[in-house]
């Protein structure tokens, strides 16, 4: 463990979890930012045939540094109208619950920045935190654009959170616990023992549960996908008739927070899904290091495969960006209220009924 | 000793003082020449008319009304998940029932229209609608 090895370096609590609390931010975050916003460009380009950024870097692959480099340098305008102490902490609220998420996500065996028992349920109500931060920006910009955005965005995260959360509640059933490195300890081995084919114990209940566990995975995968306001549910921020929503008044390093607190949320979404139901962190085939007997190479190999499967699940959402046009807002709702709703129910009282037979 | 939810507190500041950090640095660095045009409400360049702070949609406030409900029962419905296999078929049917009496909540919500995004407008009769087409007066009921 990570926290271990720094608490026996420093010799003090607060320091060792203020640089474990550190090293997400730094070694994770911001890379995959700056790798995410160059591959949205590029996939978005590619599937409209056309090139994308080439020019900064071999196939602009530095854009993403030339674009920080430029949003530094921008001024910071608060309009005269706005709500100024307000305007200035919705940033800092939105950073904070989407890198809250990050605490309670475990990267590999070795890395997990709070290991506490309500993981899962801790996620939620972290991402629920977002919502706050987000009617802030929307009321203080004293903009029609904003408010609007901000209301709908409101309404869709908290929407859309209801389905997510009784999808969970069929993985605690079955599981039995909410403590994410449990969970993903529990689906060790090879790929069928992830949730997403019916979880580590064999059986005849693993097979019954198989096309429960794919109704629950394309359910919670929608409703992550609205709560991060990405397309086909970002009307939020549908450009051709809100500007950008609740961000449409920020500009420069405030636009920028905003920015990377969504990309790390389209993260955090993707290792929810990913530590549910594809088996966390563990390799689907085995690891080199047990191969080899060397065992210090198996956390490296396990947050290969974490920041792989996430980036594969972010790399899905892009695909749908440019694959599927953008609901109606009253699409969204009867999209969320009549059909995955619902559906999550039922498939509850039989998930449930299974585990009790 | 430092807990697992104390660890979590340090999360959060890091990341407040991260966003602190990174605004402030930048102020450094960018320019800052205010003038009237640039602080007036971005509103498709048109003088704004009005403040949007007014009385929203009440559609907002059902939806969340509804959120409510549904949050408190997941609430209650997690230590249900976590036990109830100890308790066998009778503790799967204490959490059925709630569930089912949640649905039909729901089902009754549904018939209702609440969770119509826009309503069914209620047409009130009109002169043309209560006398028929040969001139009779229809019968209403009042």
């Amino acid at each position: 463990m990570i926290y271990d090895f720094l608490f026996k370096i420093t010799d003090s609590n607060i320091i060792a979890s203020i640089i474990q609390s550190l090293l997400p931010l730094f070694i994770f975050i911001l890379p995959f930012a700056l790798f995410a916003v160059w591959l949205e460009r590029k996939v978005s380009a590619h599937m409209q045939d056309r090139l994308g950024p080439m020019r900064v870097g071999y196939h602009g692959a530095l854009q993403t540094i030339a674009d920080i480099l430029k949003l530094v340098q921008k001024e910071d305008i608060i309009p005269n109208e706005a709500d100024k102490p307000l305007f200035n902490i919705a940033p800092v609220l939105v950073f904070i619950g989407s890198y809250a998420v990050f605490a309670a996500i475990p990267f590999s065996g070795a890395f997990i920045g709070s290991n506490i028992d309500l993981g899962i349920i801790f996620i939620i109500a972290a991402s629920g935190f977002v919502v706050a931060g987000i009617l802030m920006a929307g009321w203080a910009s004293n903009n029609k654009y904003s408010l609007l955005g901000a209301m709908r965005s409101a309404a869709q995260i908290i929407s859309y959170e209801i389905p997510t959360v009784l999808v969970v509640l069929t993985i605690i059933m079955i599981t039995g616990t909410t403590n994410l490195q449990t969970l993903s300890e529990m689906q060790t081995g090879h790929f069928w023992n992830w949730m997403i084919l019916g979880g580590p114990k064999f059986g005849i209940a693993k097979f019954i549960f198989i096309p429960f566990m794919i109704i629950n995975f394309i359910i919670i995968y929608i409703s992550t996908l609205a709560e991060v306001n990405r397309t086909p549910f970002d009307i939020p921020e549908a450009e051709s008739e809100l500007v950008s929503g609740y961000h449409t008044e920020y500009s420069g390093m405030k636009f920028a927070m905003f920015f990377l607190a969504e990309y790390a949320n389209m993260f955090a979404v993707s290792a929810i899904v990913t530590a549910l139901f594809f088996g966390g962190y563990q390799s689907p085939v085995g690891y080199v290091g047990n191969l080899f007997g060397i065992h210090w190479l198996i956390p490296i190999e396990q947050f290969f495969w974490f920041t792989a499967k996430g980036i594969f699940f972010v790399f899905v959402q892009m695909w749908l960006r440019w694959t599927l046009p953008r609901l109606r807002v009253d699409q969204l709702m009867t999209a969320c209220w009549k059909y995955l709703i619902p559906i999550a129910f039922v498939n509850l009282i039989i998930i449930g009924l299974i585990t009790v037979l | 000793m430092l807990t697992e939810f104390g660890k979590i507190f340090i999360f959060m500041l890091v990341a407040a003082f991260f966003v602190v950090v990174a605004v402030i640095a930048a102020k450094f660095i960018r320019p800052a020449r205010p003038t009237h045009e640039k602080q007036l409400t971005y509103e498709c360049g048109e003088d704004t008319i009005g403040t949007p702070w007014v009385k929203f949609n009440i559609r907002f406030y059902v939806v969340a009304l509804i959120f409510l409900i549904f949050d408190v029962e997941v609430v209650l419905l997690i230590p249900w998940a976590l036990v109830y296999k100890q308790f066998g078929l009778g503790g799967f049917l204490v959490g059925a029932i709630f569930l089912i009496l949640l649905g039909l909540g729901m089902a009754y919500e549904w018939r209702k229209g609440d969770l119509e995004w826009v309503k069914a407008k209620v047409i009130p009769p009109t002169l043309k609608s209560v006398i028929d087409s040969d001139g009779s007066p229809k019968k209403i009921a009042v």
